[in-house]
């Protein structure tokens, strides 16, 4: 049975005797409780400390108990509230519970009832802590550092990495756009005895070919215009840790040559400079291309894609991996809420089954944006399916309604027209939410309709909103 | 530990077999002298028309300002107590403090055949607990330990008039009996 003396309680009222009595009450079943006389002293304790549970009074000067509430739970979302009112009025109770109290007391209360009020909201708080402990566990076993996946296939590359991460040999991962790369790199550097050593990150595909090179292997003083300095390379900064090369198939033959004889000596010059310089780097690197057609073709050398391919990792795209939505999304919201600095407690049923259906071309970077995206917009803590902006096939499959995309020839005010025409049309001419699609305030769509001679069928063309209606 | 003295501070007046068996009661509880006092009067001021009540604080304003030097003290009272923001309690005690009162009022409901027995093993198991949390003691959570927490008569009843061990071992803790106001 859980101790009470852990469950902090904060009683408000503007009465004192209440106040007081309240407080004795809950004092003497071992609850640690504090008291606050208005609501502003209530968010200021609440501010400083966490609390388990917030009694409140209805009625109180200045600010009333359901503001408080309103306020607390910006402060401390897992907050239990509970209204105390001295009338007992349907609509208060109904206020009171969909703004989200846990129940509501009329005063005076039965000893029974406030005694059972207690201990249902400890028992259910200490169950959504368990609750929350073993999700933690069982999210620990499908993750690798920050990738997260429960399907067989990334379990596999998991155990791969693992393995992999304990020796120094080259690895290649291969995979999508979108689809970790970068991410299984650096988890692969987190679990390896390198981990305390830096993790450099050059993105290949970037960068001209002597830029690249320069990048690389460094410069000595004058040896190329605007070489000031001697300046380090990415192969030295990365000595005793591990060297990530992303998008290694975009390197020019020159290069191709250069990282060839690094991989094999483990030492190299600085461009312009005379001086060996021995590094002891793991190198991890990452491509979209299919490596072994461009050695077919000729465009990639044979002996460096085999020093590469040591130990190939290949990441699936996420529509192979289709179970992992779920479970990305709880952990993208997790990580999002906390950046954003919002309560977001989950996503609509509908939203969650338009991700599920989604093609993600733009793999696990795409799912992270598009619910970033939701985050922004959503009005409340959950994540409706307009917010998410997602296009293509809608989730039963019939094709979007609105109109054809535009051409690339199309004028700028033409890309607007239709795009807001689109937006109308999914949210059945709901113009608050369009607005809110399209991230501009109602009097600026109804501007642009009206520029755009947009109305529904049947309707003159659309009039102002005038306040208050 | 300090002696504890009862007073009836009741209107009607009460059996003194009853009185005995909550003094016996409580010296075996708590192992202290305990003496049935007479007080100098009843208590003033308690009575709230509007809730047709008596405040219990105002009961334990009134007791500590006419108890003996010395001892904790338990008043017995025939009247329903209440505290503002509850329908009604069976007692109340300053938490480590001197004074503590209890009623008989509620405790005659539901008596079954058992009748003036259960009634006053239900008075016998309020005193005990009532000066438990004069002496410091919270409610309890080990089932059947008289500092559970009595909602309604039918708790009473399930408790024992016992102290569990650990409020036993709990009431030799330094500075569990202390003098303060809640």
């Amino acid at each position: 049975m859980p101790s009470n003396e852990r469950v902090r309680i904060l009683v408000v009222d503007d009465e004192e005797i209440v106040r007081e009595s309240l407080a004795g009450w809950l004092a003497k079943d071992g609850y640690a409780v504090e008291q606050a006389d208005r609501g502003a002293a209530a968010l200021a304790r609440l501010a400083a400390q966490r609390f388990s549970i917030l009694i409140s009074d209805l009625k109180m000067p200045e600010m009333d108990g359901l503001a408080l509430q309103a306020e607390a739970r910006k402060l401390q979302p897992d907050l239990a509230v509970v209204i105390m009112t001295a009338f007992a009025t349907v609509d208060t109770a109904v206020t009171a519970m969909k703004q989200g109290a846990f129940d509501y007391l009329v005063k005076p209360f039965d000893p029974e009832e406030l005694s059972m009020m207690m201990q249902k909201i400890v028992a259910q708080q200490e169950l959504v802590r368990e609750n929350a402990v073993l999700r933690k566990a069982l999210k620990k076993e499908h993750q690798l550092h920050d990738l997260t996946s429960k399907a067989p296939a990334m379990q596999a590359v998991f155990e791969l990495a693992r393995t992999a991460a304990r020796s120094s040999s080259t690895i290649l991962i291969l995979g999508e756009s979108g689809a970790g790369k970068e991410v299984l790199a650096r988890a692969i550097h987190a679990e390896s005895p390198r981990a305390a050593g830096p993790f450099v990150e050059v993105s290949c595909a970037a960068l001209t070919e002597t830029l690249l090179e320069s990048e690389l292997f460094g410069h000595e003083k004058g040896s190329f215009t605007g070489a000031t300095a001697r300046r380090k390379g990415k192969f030295e900064a990365a000595h005793q840790g591990t060297l990530f090369l992303d998008e290694v198939g975009d390197i020019g033959p020159k290069l191709q040559l250069d990282l060839l004889r690094v991989l094999e000596e483990r030492r190299f010059h600085r461009i312009g400079g005379n001086e060996t310089v021995e590094v002891d780097v793991r190198i991890v690197a990452a491509t979209n291309k299919d490596l072994q057609r461009a050695v077919a073709s000729g465009s990639f050398r044979e002996d460096l894609f085999y020093r590469l391919n040591v130990i190939p990792i290949r990441l699936p795209p996420l529509r192979d991996r289709r179970e992992d939505v779920p479970l990305l999304v709880e952990v993208f919201l997790e990580r999002l809420s906390a950046e954003l600095g919002r309560p977001i407690e989950g996503i609509s049923a509908e939203a969650m089954n338009a991700l599920a259906v989604h093609p993600w071309p733009g793999n696990v970077r795409e799912l992270r944006n598009v619910l970033e995206r939701g985050a922004v917009v959503a009005r409340g803590p959950i994540i409706e399916l307009l917010d998410l902006g997602l296009e293509g096939p809608s989730p039963s499959g019939a094709a979007p309604r609105g109109e054809p995309p535009t051409s690339p020839d199309a004028s700028l005010d033409e890309v607007e027209r239709r795009h807001i025409a689109a937006v109308l049309a999914h949210t059945g001419f709901n113009v608050s939410q369009s607005a809110r699609v399209l991230g501009v305030d109602r009097v600026t769509l109804y501007n642009k309709m009206r520029k755009y001679g947009m109305k529904r069928d049947g309707e003159d063309e659309p009039s102002h909103p005038t306040p208050g209606r | 530990m300090d002696p504890i003295s009862i007073w009836w501070i009741g209107e009607r007046p009460m059996a003194p077999g009853v009185m005995e068996r909550v003094r016996g009661e409580l010296a075996a509880a708590y192992g202290v002298a305990v003496a049935c006092g007479e007080p100098p009067g009843r208590p003033a001021d308690t009575f709230d028309p509007k809730r047709g009540q008596h405040l219990s604080g105002r009961m334990l304003a009134w007791l500590l300002q006419a108890a003996p030097p010395e001892g904790k003290l338990l008043g017995l009272t025939d009247q329903d107590l209440f505290i503002p923001i509850l329908t009604y309690v069976f007692g109340e005690a300053q938490l480590g403090g001197r004074v503590a009162v209890a009623s008989t009022a509620r405790l005659h409901e539901d008596l079954d055949r058992a009748g003036e027995r259960r009634f006053v093993d239900r008075l016998v198991k309020e005193a005990v607990h009532e000066l438990g949390h004069a002496y410091g003691l919270v409610h309890c959570q080990v089932p059947r330990c008289v500092m559970t927490r009595a909602a309604g008569v039918r708790d009473v009843d399930e408790k024992s008039p016992e102290l569990c061990p650990r409020c036993r071992h709990r009431l030799t803790e330094p500075g569990r009996s202390r003098h303060a106001v809640e």
